[in-house]
């Protein structure tokens, strides 16, 4: 099981003080976070991809690039890649980018972002937000599957002839999970490649992330991947703690209160009693994670966001001291010693260059024009 | 004999509510229509006013709390809906819309529909054909021809008098009818499901 925090990046006021970030403490923020979640023995950091105010990851290879340098362990992730409005070939260069710089620890989640107006100002239409979806990544996955590409669709020029570099390392593409709340077409779409399927899970009833999740596994086995139950499952989560639940409760609740999306809404229990959030002690952490194997099977990946509604850095520190001092391992001993043997870990880069048979340089070489000799030459 | 499920919505705010009342009399009347088509009916009253926060809540979070959930559940599950509002400021009062405004799109295509309200002069009575109606055609529901409105004078004797009383029934007669032909509600649609395979997916891109 992997562990790990994701964040939305955005900037939001401390509605205790009134005290706003700025852009730059808000990134380099972000930055301390990760670092913090390899210092205390988390798995997985991933960020958000937003190109509105108030949020500040618009280029997320860039500031996972600068995180892979300064970590050595930490797994490098997103939540989530717009494969709606990127372009297909770039991101399938600047991941493959990223994959090489970090030896391996990357993989990425596909998700069609959360607001329309983003659509438009790269050049596509929010009415096109499934088909966008699922042309893209046809082409991504053939990007980083097949060392020359030609190409035609309905939402960008055609391709002849092409190739993406750099190639995957070792000749293995990144791992894929798709991100979607609500979209039963995207949980088909992780399931007929064989992906994984993350549900966002914080802000909606469970029952929602159970169906959604229920189709995802039953596809996943239809497609041939793999029985339901070794489907590869990742899920959100939201977190406050503090030793003793009412103090938990006393500082987050003006957070709560106030915070984008949910905030001047249901009250904090009644969010608490009707999402995942949970704000409390961190057994309380314990004892709600481990209860959301009981609706979605055994899972793979769980993230959680800690970041987010204007909690200043020191406190989101503190939580992850929490969360690697007491949560995670004990969250890590239990859902191993659930998990049956026949159900996998998430990959990784190392379990994906096994699976292939070992590492392959695929390296493309360039048209040499003394010998005519052209790339296709390598396929 | 068929059973039918029929949701009985009012917004009224005050209690006792006259908008409760109509809807009452009007839930009444389409009971006794049916039964003389040889049906009878479930009855399931929602009243707004009690799912006040739940409604602005999920305006907020864009999903409803599991009690509301039950009563969104039940209008769109049902085999017809009679939905009453007391007009304010020339339409329907906020909570209603709002309250429709969570219903789904095509969650009431082809569902019967009786419209009603209550107002505080007979000058409001047209609100129901220049909001409501439209509101519910949107929807793609079978708004009946009779909707029915009800002024304080046609309280006055402290049941419905007979002008009212004709409309009440009438509306109910069309609404009866209109539930009578058609099958038997399968209750609400899955938002989840799968209703196209990946294949057709890819596949549709190149047409």
């Amino acid at each position: 099981m992997q562990f790990g925090v994701f964040s939305v990046g955005d900037v939001t006021v401390d509605p205790t003080n009134g005290r706003e970030p700025t852009e730059s403490e808000r990134i380099k923020a972000m930055v301390a976070i990760a670092l913090k979640a390899e210092e205390v023995g988390l798995d997985v950091f991933a960020t958000g991809e937003h190109h509105n105010p108030p949020f500040v990851p618009s280029s997320p290879t860039t500031m996972l690039g600068y995180i892979a340098a300064r970590t050595e362990r930490l797994l490098l992730s997103t939540a989530t890649t717009l494969i709606t409005t990127n372009d297909p070939v770039k991101i399938a260069e600047d991941y493959a980018m990223l994959q090489h710089l970090s030896n391996g620890r990357v993989d990425l989640m596909m998700g069609r972002g959360n607001t329309g107006p983003v659509y438009p100002w790269f050049g596509q239409d929010i009415r096109n937000g499934v088909p966008l979806a699922i042309e893209n990544y046809d082409l991504l996955h053939r990007l980083w599957r097949e060392d020359v590409v030609d190409w035609k669709g309905r939402f960008r020029t055609p391709l002849q002839s092409f190739t993406s570099t750099p190639r995957p390392l070792d000749g293995v593409p990144p791992f894929v999970w798709h991100g979607s709340i609500r979209s039963p077409e995207i949980a088909e779409q992780a399931a007929y490649y064989g992906d994984g399927f993350f549900h966002n899970h914080i802000f909606w009833p469970k029952e929602h992330t159970q169906r959604l999740v229920n189709l995802y596994r039953q596809r996943f086995e239809h497609y041939g991947h793999g029985s339901a139950d070794q489907a590869i499952v990742g899920l959100g989560g939201q977190v406050f703690m503090r030793k003793n639940s009412q103090d938990a409760v006393r500082e987050f609740r003006p957070y709560f209160d106030n915070a984008p999306v949910y905030g001047h809404g249901p009250s904090l229990e009644e969010f608490t009693t009707e999402t995942p959030l949970t704000v409390g002690s961190p057994q309380q952490v314990i004892e709600r994670t481990l209860s959301f194997r009981d609706y979605v099977g055994d899972y793979q990946r769980q993230l959680f966001l800690i970041d987010h509604a204007g909690l200043p850095l020191k406190t989101v520190l503190e939580q992850l001291d929490i969360l690697g001092e007491e949560v995670i391992p004990v969250l890590r001993k239990e859902f191993d010693s659930l998990r049956p043997a026949h159900v996998p870990v998430a990959p990784t880069h190392a379990s994906l260059v096994a699976k292939a048979g070992g590492a392959k340089d695929t390296t493309v070489h360039a048209v040499d024009d003394v010998t005519g000799k052209a790339p296709e030459a390598n396929r | 004999m068929t059973q039918r499920t029929l949701a009985v919505v009012s917004a009224g705010l005050s209690q006792p509510s006259s908008t409760r009342l109509l809807a009452d009399q009007l839930a009444a009347a389409t009971r006794d229509e049916l039964a003389g088509r040889g049906e009878t009916v479930e009855l399931r009253h929602v009243v707004l006013r009690e799912h006040a926060h739940d409604v602005a809540n999920n305006l907020i979070t864009g999903f409803a709390a599991e009690s509301l959930r039950a009563v969104l559940d039940t209008v769109t599950g049902a085999d017809g809906v009679i939905a009453v509002t007391p007009i304010f400021n020339a339409s329907y009062n906020g909570l209603f819309k709002s309250f429709f405004d969570l219903i789904e799109a095509d969650a009431l295509t082809d569902r019967p529909v009786l419209i009603a309200a209550t107002g505080g002069t007979a000058r409001h009575s047209l609100a129901m054909e220049h909001a409501m109606r439209p509101l519910f055609a949107y929807l793609h529901a079978v708004v009946v021809p009779t909707s029915v409105f009800a002024a304080p004078e046609d309280w006055a004797s402290g049941t419905a008098d007979a002008a009212l009383r004709s409309r009440i029934e009438r509306a109910a007669a069309e609404l009866a009818e209109q539930m009578h032909r058609r099958p038997v509600s399968t209750g609400p649609s899955d938002p989840f499901a799968l209703t196209t395979s990946f294949e057709e997916l890819l596949n549709r891109r190149e047409s």
